[in-house]
């Protein structure tokens, strides 16, 4: 295993089976009324947030105090960094406090990279979501519910998502969930394509390991999940898409356009949704989307990345089986 | 002063010949010179090139004293073997005043290690909106003849086209930075394969080229001469290519680093790889070397963008755009275009001296080496080898992208008006 997590494009497929795997060892301590592992007792997460994201941070915190880790939350706003504080100096201080781990998400496209890469910290560094670039844990617990619909919970384990057909719908130049997808969903064997309107695909993407389509209603009768990326309403002002209207017209997910995917199929959405823009309520409220089942995921994978960075040889996952089995 | 003879140095890289200097001027240039009364510098297997002249340099001063100084960048300059830098005029304030490109050149003056010659900024605060004082900065003791907003274009095809007409009547010359504006908003590399995956804003090649075109057929309607400033794409190079074909006054510079480096080095996320126009795709390269030994690009000019650490030791996005390139300059051009073969010394003199002189027009630098001119020279050893180490930069600044690369050639001397700047390698 890596030592951090920067990319989805890091991880072999037998890296990425592995944290599926530990990730539903985890979720079996959700079941449980005692929902904590000791594996991380004494060690010290920063949850580093250069960017608001509410969602995000509460899934990392709570995978780690189910780990039983001490979480230190650091958020910009407010902070030393909003007032001009270097991403260097807030590594400095945070090494000096000796943690042994840190999650961050920056809106610079490759600061977690930067912040592993620099020397300027000791800690392991995973990557909450950077920029434009990527977002690997999103990646992870979305293959992660892909996995437990579409093979199943336990017959899914070992396995990956080798055949399966996954559409990503919306705005990919804007997306790290897109990026991030991409490169995981294409190492465990999906087939993936790509649907939106030319002027929201980056130029340069030509040799991405996936196919692209700009029309929707041609994909869906052969996706086996199909998922719908946030498009910002605010984009229209810079001539992405003309109206929302339009958008949604020719790239939004309604009752309509569910009903010619396989009967098999899911809907998947990182979250927030705009309701009425890519995606109806009606679509959003149905069985078929896995939304909050994603957010339940989420930290499992988390508790799964986090353990497998951090336990080393810890054998947490035995040990929450073990008591299980008495 | 005392005489100074070179002795057994390749003239532009030619046959070895001794090259006596007496005073400010050449006094002879030949085999076995009397070297009766002068100090002898052996030269066997140097290359002896005219004094090298930038045409686009940032100084920093006045304003980004932190990050150089006239004083140091001159330093640097000769160094590097540059006899004449041009400073850009993005300077705070800008030098868009008679009064302010006077400063500029006076602190070059009061150097004395290489001649400062002011760019004038072609608008008032670089805004793009009013025409500057041209023809009081002409006027002025700095005799500016090159104008350039550079950092900025000027994207205004009206107020272009004014600056090139206006400055035919003192035979001035508009060096543009060729970048559409709302093409490049939020820019943070070359758009492709690469900026795709590392999901940083793209700064499409289409935006250097569209402005290129536009400008070579406005100088060719106003029948004006315009210049490129650091030509970054095989695009351009194909639009000043047919430019010149048509007969329109165009010339064009390109970069030492847009000769070598690529958007790869990019996935490092290291911004010291951060300038602006962006690194560009391998078929860039080859493309800007070849434009450069077919003479379609005119020069190479070092674009020295001085900053602070602070401002490269950050992440990406909030990194400033720029290299430093005085000291190193020479270096990746025997790299890029001598040692392959491309071109050789006598082009590199063409390249490096004598055409950016005729551009800006400027008197006394990139002259032949023949008796009777004046005795600005650089002596190069080809055969070095060595990595390069900031720690030992004379500019302020160490934002080079070349740190620890193994390149070759080094400037031994350097002389300006027959007085050594650097005497083996170091600053005299
Ligand atoms: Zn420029």
């Amino acid at each position: 295993m890596m030592r951090h997590l920067i990319s989805a494009a890091d991880l072999t497929r037998d890296d990425a089976v592995l944290i599926l795997d530990t990730a539903e060892e985890m979720a079996r301590v959700a079941d449980r009324p005692i929902k904590k592992l000791p594996t991380l007792r004494g060690r010290t997460v920063v949850n580093l947030f250069f960017e608001d994201s509410t969602r995000t941070r509460i899934s990392f915190e709570a995978a780690e105090k189910r780990l039983s880790a001490d979480v230190i939350n650091f958020t910009a706003k407010g902070s030393s960094v909003s007032k001009g504080e270097s991403l260097k100096d807030t590594a400095q201080t945070l090494e000096a406090m000796g943690v042994d781990a840190v999650v961050i998400r920056h809106g610079a496209s490759g600061a977690p990279y930067t912040l592993a890469n620099s020397g300027w910290i000791d800690a392991a560094v995973i990557n909450a979501g950077d920029g434009t670039h990527q977002h690997p844990t999103q990646a992870l617990l979305d293959a992660f519910t892909m996995r437990r619909r579409l093979v199943g919970r336990d017959e899914g384990l070992g396995q990956d998502l080798a055949g399966r057909r996954i559409t990503l719908v919306g705005d990919v130049l804007h997306s790290r969930v897109a990026r991030s997808n991409v490169d995981l969903l294409h190492t465990l064997g999906a087939e993936v394509t790509l649907v939106a309107p030319p002027t929201l695909l980056p130029v340069g993407m030509d040799n991405w390991p996936c196919e692209v389509s700009y029309d929707l209603d041609r994909v869906l009768a052969k996706s086996d999940a199909v998922m719908m990326l946030r498009v910002q309403r605010e984009r229209m002002n810079a001539a992405f898409f003309p109206t929302e209207r339009e958008y949604a017209r020719r790239y939004g997910l309604d009752g309509e356009r569910m009903a010619k995917m396989p009967e098999h199929a899911i809907v998947m959405h990182p979250g927030p949704m705009v309701r009425g823009m890519e995606i109806t309520a009606e679509v959003a409220d149905s069985d078929r989307c896995t939304a909050i089942e994603q957010v339940a995921n989420g930290v499992s994978i988390r508790m799964a990345v986090l353990y497998l960075l951090l336990g080393g040889n810890e054998p947490a996952v035995t040990h929450a089986r073990t008591e299980e089995s008495k | 002063m005392t005489k100074i003879l070179i002795r057994g140095a390749k003239v532009l890289g030619g046959e070895p010949q001794d090259v006596l200097i007496d005073g400010e001027t050449i006094e002879a240039v030949g085999s076995d010179l009397s070297a009766e009364g002068a100090q002898v510098i052996e030269a066997e297997g140097q290359v002896l090139l005219p004094g090298l002249v930038d045409l686009h340099t940032h100084l920093r001063e006045p304003g980004r004293e932190d990050s150089e100084t006239v004083l140091t960048g001159t330093k640097a300059a000769a160094k590097g073997g540059w006899t004449a830098v041009h400073a850009m005029a993005n300077t705070f304030p800008v030098a868009d005043t008679a009064g302010v490109v006077e400063q500029v050149w006076r602190l070059g003056r009061e150097s004395g290690y290489c001649d400062v010659q002011p760019v004038g900024a072609v608008t008032v605060g670089l805004e793009g909106k009013q025409l500057a004082e041209l023809g009081a900065m002409h006027e002025s003791a700095a005799g500016v003849m090159v104008f350039s907003d550079d950092g900025k274009c000027v994207d205004d095809a009206v107020i272009m086209r004014r600056a090139l007409e206006y400055v035919k009547a003192f035979d001035g010359v508009v060096a543009q930075h060729a970048q559409e504006p709302r093409l490049t908003e939020g820019a943070q590399m070359n758009e492709g394969v690469v900026s795709a995956e590392l999901g940083l804003g793209g700064w499409p090649a289409v935006a250097e080229e569209s402005i290129i075109a536009r400008d070579v057929l406005l100088a060719e309607h106003v029948g004006s001469r315009v210049h490129i400033c650091h030509l970054s794409t095989a695009g351009s190079v194909e639009i000043v290519r047919w430019a010149k074909s048509k007969g329109i006054d165009v010339t064009a510079e390109v970069t030492p680093h847009h000769l070598l480096l690529t958007d790869e080095l990019v996935r490092s996320y290291n911004p010291v790889y951060k300038v602006n126009p962006p690194l560009r795709t391998e078929a860039d390269v080859m493309a800007l070397r070849e434009a450069l030994a077919d003479g379609t690009i005119d020069i190479i000019a070092t674009d020295h963008a001085p900053h602070p650490r602070e401002d490269k030791d950050c992440e990406w996005a909030a990194a400033a755009m720029g290299m430093v390139g005085l000291e190193t300059a020479l270096s990746v051009v025997q790299h890029t275009m001598v040692d392959t073969g491309l071109l050789d010394w006598a082009g590199v003199a063409e390249r490096m001296s004598a055409n950016p002189a005729k551009i800006g027009r400027l008197n006394g630098h990139g002259r032949p080496v023949s008796a009777g001119e004046p005795a600005n020279l650089t002596l190069v050893d080809p055969a070095y080898r060595g990595a390069v180490d900031p720690a030992g930069f004379a500019s302020r600044s160490r934002n080079t992208p070349y740190e620890g690369r193994e390149l070759p050639g080094r400037v031994t001397h350097t002389f300006l008006r027959g007085r050594a700047t650097v005497v083996d390698g170091k600053l005299a």
